[in-house]
């Protein structure tokens, strides 16, 4: 594919089309915080914490920067007060559902978010996919998946495929940013636990 | 049947046919649709056809079984053609009446027709209807005329002559600049002009690419879409078909939601018949042009009527929004080039065509050309679908053709594009109802819904019903629009529940601005639009509910007592017998009191309360006052 080129905070870059902005920022070394972005996963485009302001002539606006590809002399801020603001809000947001997990404390601290002004139920999952999508995608077990819409979307294990085959897998766990997974259904006890087991806990 | 069609003159002459066949022949058209059946239109089409026979005046009469005429409070509609003599409401036992007076005798019977709610005069004709007399109905209209089963009624109105004219007449270039140059925008939610997204699929390289019909119409209380797909779907397909020839596709999809099973139904038999007529399938109409069309269902979630959404789902996937910044008119099903348009856009498009450009561009205003069909329900006395030029007032729509408000009541907003539309206040009535217009105002013209409120209605808790709506709706993928629509939901239940804070309508806004910026799609992308157009026309109910701990309208239960006014109490026992939580206290001779811890604000006493004693009132936001001291509850009842 040909080469575009475009500005990423004020530096100019020749990218190979295709690129999504993101891997263009990387590449210039601008750090755009993810969550649901992971290199061997397609795109998912759900967390929006690396959602960034993208400028065309007279025209802005907010896309994810780990979807959006790189085009001709487009310019891009990835730190701009208005990105910024909508950052911080999604800490906000996790840090209802997911109260003290590294990741999310981290986040937090980097855009001086102090607390949350919200509550929710904190289930420690934020619904990043990145267990169902490794799960379909590189395993092609589809024994994780999600159940319901809108405010009630939750994961779920599918028991009859993940009782035959995570016990010997555990390969999301790591993957997990909250650890809520390996919290529920590892450490001493997940040896003696069934899946039925953390399947129960998940409902609950 | 008439067979196969290998030519233009053919359907000429097929037309023609069914023509001479109808001269001199009357017809008795029967409101049939999805609304009609719930009211008993099958039962009457049923007595008019067994008495027909009776009579023996088949060759004479004919029924109709007809989709929706749009008056749906009016159903079952019995209209008499040529004539267009109108009854309303009517029954089978009012049948043989009909047929022995109005039929035989041309004689009008009063008692059947619609009556003026301001003389109280019956009127004969539809068209002297005022509901029908502020329409302009180019669109839906033709249902009255036609049997959707029937692909020779469609024929006889002059159908598929659009399509003959592009086919032999026009290049697909030709088509396209046409519709382009009418300016056909998409009724379905954003207003896109269709001719510039036709043109975008065109030119995309890839070979295959393909049509598809939205009818997934998630919102609650709009059924534009039904209406014309049960009633007219060759006037869509015909659409479908132009289009397909401009762009240069070869398959179509329609795809309509599950809970639509009378317009799948006489969708897929218009597809059969239009393949027996040559009207799609192979070298239709001897052209060369070879097209077909598959129809899909629908899993029944709103969010599946988003395009990217419904492309997924017609891949035989979760139907959920793609998070892909390439168009589904260059990327779409199966990453090939997909045109979508709405259910009225494609039946917009056989006018556009078959007129002209100019003639189209005759109607409606600078940037929206044409008519729109609404929705229009709730606090409105006339409620149905309504088909507009573009440009008639929000005022002439509510009050002309919707009758007004009910009840005496106040008219207090319009909420207008669906769930994620805004609300209209009293001030900007006359605003002309176009795309732009709409959009200036906060709001959408969206697919057309039209929610009429009285002033009995609270604005918080209108932003609340839609915001919960869309909080279920929504797939729940994305942060911003799931979490903060969980948090504005939470916001607003707390507003209603007492305890909304100081500081509580800015984080709305706030939590609005992140929620439009960063959502992966349009559900999240405007879903925030009627907390947003409500805390702009009406903050000062929001702030009552937080501040004054007040409902203004007196709807939010946690904000409102039930006082029985001891003035005014007759001692009767209505409301004491009548109070389902017993928390009314007093007797034979004693005024009676509410206990407040026990009363569930049902409301019951309220309405049995008898009207020339009105002693109960409603209160928000101001103490109710102690009962009566033991001495003082005595009280004769005055004569009546
Ligand atoms: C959440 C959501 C739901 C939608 N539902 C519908 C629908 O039910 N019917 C429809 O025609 N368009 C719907 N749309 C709009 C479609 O995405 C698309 O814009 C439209 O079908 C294009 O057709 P048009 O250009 O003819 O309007 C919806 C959009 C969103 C964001
Ligand atoms: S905006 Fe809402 S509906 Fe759209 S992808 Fe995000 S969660 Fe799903
Ligand atoms: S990393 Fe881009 S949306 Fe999650």
């Amino acid at each position: 594919m040909k080469t575009v080129t475009l500005e990423i905070d004020g530096k100019k870059i020749e990218a190979k089309g295709g690129m999504t902005l993101l891997e263009a920022a990387r590449e210039l070394g601008i750090e755009i915080p993810t969550l649901c972005y992971q290199e061997q996963l397609a795109p998912y485009g759900a967390c929006r914490l690396c959602s960034v302001e993208i400028i065309k002539g007279e025209r802005s606006r907010v896309v994810a920067a780990c979807v959006y590809p790189v085009e001709e002399g487009l310019i891009v801020k990835t730190d701009s007060p208005r990105v910024v603001s909508i950052r911080r809000m999604l800490i906000e947001f996790m840090l209802a559902v997911a109260p003290r997990t590294k990741v999310i404390e981290d986040l937090a601290a980097r855009y001086g978010v102090e607390g949350t002004r919200f509550e929710a139920e904190a289930n420690l999952c934020i619904l990043c996919g990145l267990c169902v999508r490794y799960c379909a995608e590189v395993k092609k077990a589809n024994a994780i998946g999600f159940v319901g819409r809108g405010i009630s979307r939750q994961v779920a294990f599918l028991p009859e495929i993940a009782s035959k085959t995570c016990m010997s897998c555990r390969e999301c766990f790591s993957l997990c940013p909250t650890a809520k997974i390996p919290r529920e259904t590892d450490g001493v006890c997940f040896l003696d636990l069934t899946v039925d087991d953390f399947l129960s806990r998940q409902s609950k | 049947m008439a067979g196969r069609l290998t030519s233009i003159v053919d359907l000429e002459r097929l037309r023609d046919e069914i023509l001479a066949k109808r001269q001199g022949r009357r017809f008795i058209s029967v409101s049939n649709g999805s609304d009609g059946r719930t009211r008993g239109s099958w039962e009457v089409i049923r007595a008019f056809v067994d008495e027909i026979e009776k009579q023996g005046l088949e060759k004479e009469v004919e029924v109709k079984s007809t989709g929706c005429h749009g008056f749906c409070q009016m159903e079952p509609i019995v209209l008499i053609l040529p004539e267009g003599i109108c009854y309303v409401q009517v029954k089978p036992e009012h049948v043989s009446e009909i047929i022995s007076k109005t039929l035989i005798q041309n004689e009008i019977i009063e008692q059947f027709l619609y009556r003026d709610p301001v003389t109280g005069q019956g009127i004969t004709h539809e068209s002297e209807i005022p509901f029908y007399k502020g329409q302009a109905r180019l669109v839906l209209g033709n249902n009255r005329f036609i049997d959707p089963w029937h692909i020779d009624d469609y024929i006889a109105l002059g159908g598929y002559s659009a399509l003959a004219k592009a086919l032999d007449k026009m290049t697909p270039e030709q088509v396209l600049d046409e519709v382009k140059r009418a300016n056909v925008r998409g009724r379905g939610g954003s207003g896109f002009p269709a001719g510039i997204k036709w043109e975008t699929t065109r030119n995309a390289p890839e070979k295959i690419k393909y049509v598809i019909v939205n009818a997934d119409e998630g919102d609650p209380g709009a059924y534009m879409d039904r209406g014309l797909l049960e009633g007219n779907p060759h006037g869509v397909l015909e659409g479908l078909i132009i289009g397909a020839y401009a762009i240069g596709v070869h398959e179509g999809f329609v795809y309509v939601r599950q809970e639509y099973p009378l317009a799948t139904e006489n969708v897929i038999h218009a597809i059969e018949q239009a393949e027996e007529y040559g009207l799609l399938g192979e070298n239709i109409l001897g052209s060369g042009f070879d097209f077909t069309v598959t129809v899909h269902r629908g899993a029944g979630a709103f969010v599946s009527g988003e395009s990217s959404a419904l492309m997924t789902a017609i891949e035989g996937k979760v139907g959920e929004p793609r998070p892909k910044y390439i168009h589904t008119s260059v990327k779409g099903i199966w990453e090939r080039p997909s045109n979508l348009n709405n259910v009225e856009t494609w039946a917009n498009v056989p006018l556009a065509i078959g007129r002209s450009a100019d003639w189209y561009n005759s109607i409606g205003t600078e940037g929206s050309k044409g008519t729109k069909i609404f929705s229009l329900v709730g606090k409105v006395k006339n409620t149905g679908l309504v088909e507009v030029p573009m440009g008639t007032s929000l005022r002439d729509i509510i009050y002309d053709v919707g009758g007004g408000i009910p009840n005496g009541r106040r008219f207090k907003a319009v909420q207008t594009g669906g769930p994620s539309g805004g609300c209209i206040p009293e001030q900007f009535l006359d605003t002309p109802v176009d795309f732009d217009q709409l959009t200036e105002l906060g709001s959408m013209m969206g697919s057309g819904g039209m929610i009429v409120m009285d002033e009995d209605t609270c604005m918080v808790d209108v932003a609340r019903y839609f915001l919960n709506f869309l909080s279920e709706e929504s797939c729940g993928k994305c942060i911003p629009c799931r979490e903060g629509l969980r948090q504005m939901l939470n916001i607003l239940n707390r507003i209603i529940e007492a305890n909304g804070k100081e500081g509580d309508i800015e984080l709305l806004e706030e939590l609005s601005e992140v929620v439009i910026d960063a959502s992966l799609c349009a559900l999240g992308g405007t879903a925030p639009n009627p907390v947003l157009t409500t805390i702009k026309y009406f903050r000062n109910e929001y702030e009552a509910h937080i501040k004054e701990k007040r409902c203004p309208a007196k709807v939010c239960k946690p904000l409102i007592s039930y006082y029985i006014q001891p003035d005014k109490c007759q001692a009767c026992l209505i409301c004491l017998r009548n109070c389902p939580a017993g928390a009314i206290h007093g007797g034979k001779g004693l005024i009676h009191w509410i206990d407040q811890e026990k009363c569930t604000k049902c409301g019951v006493c309220l309405e049995v309360c008898p009207p020339r004693f009105d002693a109960v009132a409603k209160l928000s936001g101001e103490p109710v006052p102690p009962p009566l001291p033991e001495t003082k509850v005595i009280r004769k009842r005055v004569a009546q």
